[in-house]
Formats: structure tokens, C-alpha cells, sequence
């Protein structure tokens, strides 16, 4: 119901924040329903306003999971191939 | 025809947008009112095909192709461009697409009074220099002032003339079997002039593709034209309408692979900001292709050694197994899972869902 | 979340900052390779799950209509195992937009009075008849009418200060778009030529409301709404796992968030231990935007609210405090708020947009869909926004049309 687009801070002028969306343009959007912003935060924008920071290192976890999510599967399956003589395993 | 007219009470933006309406504005209210005996002249195409360009039939495999097109757009100069090489461009491409070699063009200014002549200057000097550079000869025109207010700085109508030599490209015989292929980023242009329009911006390194397209299309017919089944610039509506128009017309199915469009990251950053579908938004100096299946490769290859290094093969045509298929066009995600791409419908506007 | 439980080890792909973190993020969860391993995962454990809730095929809800759109555009609902059905909830805010206040940002605009409004809900019709009177925001400009279609209150604000024109805001959108409103307004950053027709809804009553009317067949399984939970915090959704016992999961936008979703409630499943777990915790906290809910609560109240089709919905709404009340709209132009003996059934005859809002029923189950009601010209509210069930199925070929195509052509 939401469109949230994350963002890069580059500035911050009170309430008016800088940002780029990644396409190397920077707007201004609304800060003032979140406190604390520096230049390199990561910002999710909603209809021009600021409503939350993206964590990197939340993100990262995320991502470290899901790899090993994915290894998990593929060990788990190769086991399971070999098991049954199959030859058919995934091998990427 | 009532029906339309009791429908749509007033003409919104969205009946000039490219999409769905456009389409259906032009077939119920335009087209329907024309009887059908009137629709081209004996021999050529026309209103029946609704192509680029209409055919004149002059000699054995030779026709005259005509196209006219108005154009308004804000603002007037964009980065990459202004309305007078969009003019020029337009006209330019519409008859490449039917496979015509450009000779001549003519057009037809409204400006506003009050309108600085100097951008006047401008604007004429772009778009005579798009044309004189691609060899095509301005021979006539109109020009008007109307009262402040009543127009919006200036239109520009411009109509071309080209001649065909060979088989025309007519978007009919695109068949199951032939690959299509797009010739450069996609969505350059739309994604230009909104961030223009909408100047809060700085700076937005994307500029409008538009140019003529002649060092493409002159040497790609001189080599392929037989293997050249369809043709379109897609500009209004996008991709997403030219392929929908394209299925719809040949009563076929056509599968696009998300993966495989060319399609700058500012450009789908910005559009994903918008809420916009980069797929719908327009493009003035890229051409779609279907080319029959077996040539592909080599016809790519082709492109990309005429320096269009983007083109990328992005789907292929299929028969419809079933009637409920026909005209649909079917995207497989970068996720893998497929959806159906629908044209265009509405005008672009942002969303916050 | 647990089924991803780390060992922490593999290469930091993202040690990038900003932009480019952004990009590789993106990038990473919508990686082909990684869906089809997520999708296999389903497809594994969906028959245990059915056997485990004796519900086939199992129920469960995307209530943000983000995550439709989502769902729709990646195609992931053909990636699905038959075991599992993927069903929209009331998560577009234009389609539940009463008509009463599209009728009166209509009639405001049509007076001179310039109205700003979202992309969104430019589109809406509002109570009159297709065809015969001006329906929608969109038709009020081409009958004259002043609109102007903002991204944000902040262009509001910004043309409402330059020109000092009298203008109105149109303030649509659940507890995500809510703040927007509150924090200028608090702040004492809106100029007096601006007000705001304050139609601000909850998304917890609501949810509440669509399990009463599942009573029959239960939802079982919910991807809780990730931008709204950025402002309400994860916490909200602990009543849907402990009055409703059903495994919750608060998810991000990328497919590959939508997919762990799904696998994370089939385990729950599997596993018998309905839980809140919260996928997208590189952007949502438990507590929320403590910030924002703080301003929201100084410049609104909790009311009863009416949806559309549906009706009043206890403590749905938001309305401004006495205090703001310069710069409420409706009081500004002495118009009446819409009270429960006033609202009116505020769908066109025959639209199923209540039922297909709620997940009752589905957009090809309306006799209206793609027929009388395509995007270009819209009849119930579901097929304007972008977000709509209906919009999203017209244009991307909801009811199994593309998965049809796609396997007629052997491609899938």
C-alpha cells in the first residue's frame, strides 16, 4: 500500500533533506518525522517524506543468511542426490 | 460511436497519452468515422494498418510513405534535445519504420504570442539541421501566432515523405517465430523530460535519446529488408504499447524477457521512485524489430557493428494456443515468474502505493 | 528470522555505502538462481502444511497492496504450488477511500480552489455516474476544475507558499503516509492558504475486521504490510498471532522478501508454532518510528471511519485534535464530516470492490471486471489506483492468465 523507495542522505537542512535515489539526482524531501540524519545515512522515502533508516548491517545479515540459506539447500540436496544415486543434482 | 462520445464526456490527458486510450480514441472516434472504402488508397495501407507511415502505391514495389505528427512538449528545450529536433526526429523515424528512405518533410508552427523569437531561431535551426543532415529537404510549411494563453508556447505538426524501394515493413507479417529486437536503452526519453518536468532535481545525467535513426535503418534494409517483419519507434506508450499493438494486430503471442532489455539503472531507479513502469515510458531514438527467428543473431550483430551497442535480442513471437491468448504479451521477471504486460493505460502520473 | 539461522560466515558482498549498497541489495533479492531455490523450499514443504492445518489450498494474505504489486509483477503466484493460495488484502488506501471526500475535493476544485492530490488518487471516481457527471479528480481538471498531482505534501507546501494561493490537500494512506501529514503540521510548516481533507485510516482495525469475515475459511497465514510497520513497529501484529493464532511475517518488497515470507509460514506450519517474525528487519523495528507516531498522535485522534463498501470501521480513522482544526478542510469550508446515519453503499451497482478488498472474492469473480471496468476506464475503485486487486490482475493477468500462456507455450 506503500512505495518505499530507499535513498542516500547527501544533506540535511532542518527539515529538508537531500537525497538520491540512486539515479544521481538529489531531491529534497521531508526529515521531520525522523531525527538524528547525517550525510551517508540510508533513508526509506514514502511520498516525498522520510519515514525510516535502512540498517546496512541488518541488510547484510540478511544477505549472509540468505547465501547460506542457499548453501544449506544445495548441501542438503547434493547429500541427498548421492543418497539415491541420482545424478541429477543441482550443481549451481 | 455515440457510446464513445457518451462515455468519455470530456477529453482527459490521458486520451493524448500514447496508451490504451489513445488507441481506443483513435479506432472509436477517428477511424470509425472514416468509411472503411476511404481508409487507404488502392493498393497501399493506411487506416487499416495504422502504421508509422501510409503507403502510396506509385510503380511495381515502390510506394510513397506519409506520415504527419504533432508535437508539444515541456519543456520545450530538455536535456538531450528541444521540440524542434523532436519534430524532425519523429518525422525522420516514422518513415524509416515503414522501411521508406526519408526525402522530404513539411510542417506547421503554432507559437504563443509573446513567444521569445530568439528560442524561435532556435528551435527551426534544430530541427532543419536534424533534417538537412539526413538528407531529407523541407520543402513548405505554415506558421501561426495564436493570443496569448491559447496555446501553451509553441506546437509543431510535421508531416514526411519517403520513398520505398522494395517490400515495405509493414507490422502485419510479423509471424510466430521472429525474435524481437530492441536497438538501444530503453526509456531514456520519458525519463528525461519527467525529471525535467518535475525540477527539483539538480542534476539527472540521463539525457533524451532522441535522434533519426537513418544510420541504423538505411544500411539494416539495405541488407535485411526481406528479413524484417516489423518496425517501431516507440514513443508514447513505450515498448509496453508497441508490443501489445504488435500481438494484438497479428493475432499472436509475444514473450518478453525482462533479463534482456537494455535499460539504464538511473533510468529504472528513477522510474521505481515514481512508481512508473520504465517498459511504458517513451523512447524517441530507439526502434523495436522483429526479424525473423533464424536471422536474428546475425541481424543483431549487425546492429551492434553500426554502433548501436545496446541492442539486445528481448523476446520472441509465438502462435496462441488458445483464443483467450491472442494479442497478449507475456514478461518473464527477472525473478523467473511471468505476468502478462499490459499496454499502457492513463497518463503517467506518480503514485505513493 | 529463524529458518535463515546464520552461521555467519561467506563473503561481505555489501560493505559498499549508499547508493551502491542500495543497487547490490536489489540486485541480491531478485536474483533468479536464489527464487528458484526459495520456490523448490515451498514446494517441499506445502503438502506437509496442508496436512498439518486440514486446509488445502492454504490461505494466505498479502494485505499490502505493494506486496501485490510485488507479487503480480514478478509473477511469483506462478511460481506457487497448487497447495498454496495468495490472496490481496484491504492494502490500497485510494480503493477504501469513501466517495463522500472524492465528491468534495471535486466540488472544491471545480470552485477555483487549487486541490493537490497523489498520483493515486487523481483517478478516483467519487460517487456519480460514469459518463454523465465529472467522476474523479481527472475529469474535474478537464471540466476546469484546479488540480495538481503532487508527489508529496512537501510540493504542496512549497507551491501553496510561493503563490499564496488558497489550496487543499487531498491526504490519503494508511499509518505509512500518515506522517507526512502530522509532522508539517505539528511542525507549523503547512502556510494558512493550505489545508487538508484528512482521510487517514489504520491498517489493525482492518485487519481485524477481514478474519471476522474469513470466519469460515481462515486466513492462515499473513505477510504483514513492511512500510506501514516502519511507522507502527513489528509489534502491532502481536494480537494476529496471539488472538488468531496465525504465523505473521513483517516482509520487505524484493521478491526474494516475499518469498521467505511464504516459506517462513509454511514452516511455522509445519512445525505447529504460529509466530511474529520480522523478515525486513533491515528497515522495521519493533517499536516503529517512535518519532512519528508521537507526532500523529499530538495531531490526530482515533475515530471511527468509514471505508468504502464497507462501512464504519471502530477506531479505523484519524481526524485532527481541536487543536488543528485550521487546518482541517472540511471545517475550513463548513463542510459536514461523514457520520455512520449519513454514509451511504458508496459502490457503483454490481461492483464487488468491498468483497474483493476484503479477499472474499476475487476481481474475475466481479461481472463488471474487464468488461465494464478496465484501467482506461475504471468503474469501481480496486481497478483506479495502481495498487488496486483489480488493476493489478488487469494489467498483469491475475487469475492464472499469464501461468496459462506461459505453460500453452512450454516456457515455464
Amino acid at each position: 500500500m506503500c512505495l518505499g523507495i530507499p535513498a542516500e542522505v547527501k544533506e540535511v537542512k532542518g527539515d529538508i533533506v537531500l537525497v538520491d535515489f540512486g539515479d544521481g539526482v538529489l531531491r529534497e524531501v521531508y526529515g521531520g518525522a525522523y531525527e538524528d540524519l547525517k550525510p551517508g545515512d540510508i533513508v526509506i522515502v514514502h511520498a516525498g517524506i522520510i519515514i525510516e533508516k535502512l540498517k546496512p548491517e541488518r541488510a547484510e545479515e540478511l544477505v549472509k543468511a540468505i547465501n547460506e540459506f542457499i548453501e544449506d539447500l544445495e548441501t542438503k540436496a547434493s547429500q541427498l542426490f548421492e543418497y539415491i544415486g541420482s545424478e541429477k543434482g543441482e550443481t549451481k | 460511436m455515440t457510446w464513445y462520445v457518451r462515455l468519455w464526456r470530456l477529453l482527459t490527458l490521458a486520451h493524448g497519452a500514447g496508451g490504451k486510450e489513445t488507441e481506443d480514441l483513435i479506432k472509436h472516434l477517428i477511424v470509425d468515422s472514416v468509411p472503411p472504402k476511404y481508409w487507404r488508397v488502392e493498393g497501399g495501407t493506411g487506416l487499416d494498418a495504422l502504421d508509422d507511415s501510409a503507403l502510396i502505391p506509385i510503380a511495381r514495389d515502390k510506394y510513397i510513405a506519409v506520415t504527419i505528427d504533432s508535437y508539444t512538449v515541456k519543456p520545450i528545450f530538455f536535456p538531450g534535445g528541444n521540440i524542434g529536433k523532436l519534430a524532425a526526429s519523429g518525422t525522420i523515424n516514422d518513415l524509416l519504420m515503414v522501411g521508406a528512405k526519408p526525402v522530404a518533410a513539411l510542417d506547421a508552427i503554432i507559437a504563443e504570442e509573446g513567444f521569445p523569437t530568439e528560442q524561435l531561431k532556435k528551435i527551426i535551426d534544430s530541427y532543419v539541421s536534424t533534417l538537412t543532415s539526413n538528407d531529407v529537404a523541407i520543402i513548405g510549411g505554415d506558421f501561426k501566432v495564436m493570443p496569448k494563453g491559447q496555446v501553451d508556447g509553441i506546437v509543431i505538426a510535421s508531416t514526411g515523405i519517403g520513398i520505398v524501394e522494395g517490400k515495405p515493413i509493414d507490422d502485419r507479417e510479423i509471424k510466430p517465430g521472429d525474435k524481437i529486437i530492441v536497438t538501444g536503452y530503453v526509456g531514456d526519453h520519458g525519463a528525461a523530460i519527467l525529471a525535467a518536468q518535475q525540477s527539483i532535481g539538480v542534476k539527472f545525467d540521463v539525457e533524451s535519446d532522441v535522434k533519426p535513426l537513418t544510420s541504423l535503418m538505411l544500411p539494416l534494409l539495405e541488407k535485411y529488408r526481406p528479413y524484417i517483419h516489423g518496425a517501431g519507434d516507440p514513443t508514447r506508450g513505450g515498448i509496453a504499447m508497441l508490443v501489445n499493438d504488435w500481438a494484438e494486430k497479428t493475432k499472436t503471442v509475444i514473450v518478453i524477457e525482462e533479463e534482456k532489455i537494455p535499460i539504464r539503472p538511473q533510468v529504472k531507479e528513477y522510474a521505481e521512485m515514481l512508481g512508473v513502469d520504465p517498459l511504458s515510458l517513451a523512447n524517441e531514438g530507439a526502434a523495436v524489430l522483429a526479424v525473423q527467428g533464424d536471422k536474428a543473431e546475425e541481424i543483431l550483430e549487425y546492429i551492434h557493428s553500426l554502433g548501436y551497442k545496446e541492442a539486445s535480442i528481448i523476446g520472441q513471437v509465438y502462435e496462441a494456443k488458445d483464443p483467450r491468448h491472442v494479442g497478449r504479451v507475456l514478461l518473464r521477471s527477472v525473478t523467473g515468474g511471468v505476468r502478462i504486460l499490459e499496454p499502457p493505460s492513463g497518463e503517467i502520473v506518480p503514485r505513493i502505493c | 528470522m529463524p529458518v535463515l539461522r546464520a552461521k555467519w560466515s561467506g563473503a561481505l558482498i555489501l560493505q559498499q555505502g549508499g547508493a551502491e549498497l542500495i543497487k547490490r541489495l536489489e540486485e541480491f533479492l531478485r536474483r533468479n538462481e536464489y527464487a528458484r531455490k526459495i520456490v523448490k523450499k515451498i514446494h517441499e514443504l506445502a503438502p506437509n502444511a496442508v496436512e498439518k492445518t486440514g486446509q488445502s489450498p492454504i490461505k494466505i494474505m498479502d494485505f499490502c497492496g505493494t506486496h501485490e504489486y510485488t507479487i503480480t509483477h514478478f509473477g511469483l503466484r506462478s511460481l506457487m504450488p497448487p497447495e498454496i493460495e495468495l490472496v490481496a488484502g484491504p492494502g490500497c488506501p485510494v480503493c477504501i477511500t469513501p466517495a463522500y471526500y472524492v465528491d468534495v475535493a471535486i466540488k472544491l476544485s471545480l470552485e477555483g480552489i487549487r486541490v493537490f492530490t497523489f498520483g493515486d488518487a487523481y483517478k478516483l471516481p467519487g460517487s456519480g455516474k460514469r459518463g454523465k457527471d465529472i467522476r474523479s479528480l481527472e475529469e474535474a481538471r478537464a471540466a476546469g476544475g484546479n488540480v495538481v498531482v503532487v508527489y508529496g505534501i512537501l510540493d504542496a507546501i512549497r507551491m501553496a507558499r510561493e503563490d499564496g494561493k488558497e489550496s487543499v490537500f487531498f491526504a490519503v494512506g494508511f499509518e505509512t503516509t500518515a506522517p507526512s501529514t502530522a509532522s508539517p503540521v505539528v511542525k507549523g510548516h503547512v502556510p494558512r492558504n493550505l489545508t487538508i481533507i484528512n482521510v487517514h485510516r489504520l491498517t489493525p482495525p482492518i485487519m481485524k475486521y477481514t478474519f471476522e469475515n474469513h470466519r469460515d475459511n481462515p486466513i492462515r497465514g499473513v505477510i504483514a504490510p513492511g512500510h506501514v510497520s516502519t511507522i507502527v513497529g513489528a509489534r502491532a501484529w502481536r494480537f494476529v498471532v496471539d488472538d488468531y493464532g496465525i504465523p505473521t511475517v513483517v516482509a520487505g518488497f524484493e521478491p526474494i522478501d516475499i518469498l521467505l515470507a511464504i516459506l517462513e509460514i509454511l514452516r511455522q506450519h509445519v512445525e505447529g508454532k504460529p509466530r511474529l517474525v520480522n523478515e525486513y528487519t533491515r528497515v522495521v523495528t519493533w517499536e516503529g518510528n517512535v518519532i512519528a507516531q508521537r507526532q500523529i498522535s499530538e495531531c490526530c485522534e482515533v475515530v471511527d471511519a468509514a471505508w468504502r463498501g464497507i462501512g464504519f470501521v471502530p477506531e479505523s480513522g484519524l481526524a485532527f485534535r481541536e487543536k488543528y482544526r485550521a487546518v482541517d478542510a472540511l471545517h475550513q469550508y463548513g463542510i459536514k464530516e461523514l457520520s455512520p446515519e449519513e454514509w451511504k453503499y458508496d459502490l457503483p451497482p454490481g461492483c464487488k470492490c468491498a468483497e474483493v478488498t476484503l479477499g472474499l472474492a476475487k476481481p474475475t469473480d466481479c461481472p463488471h471486471f474487464m468488461k465494464t471496468c478496465t484501467p482506461g476506464t475504471p468503474y469501481g475503485p480496486c481497478m483506479v489506483s495502481s495498487e488496486g486487486t483489480c488493476a493489478v490482475w488487469a494489467r498483469f493477468g491475475g487469475g492464472g492468465l499469464a501461468e496459462d500462456i506461459a505453460k500453452s507455450l512450454g516456457i515455464v
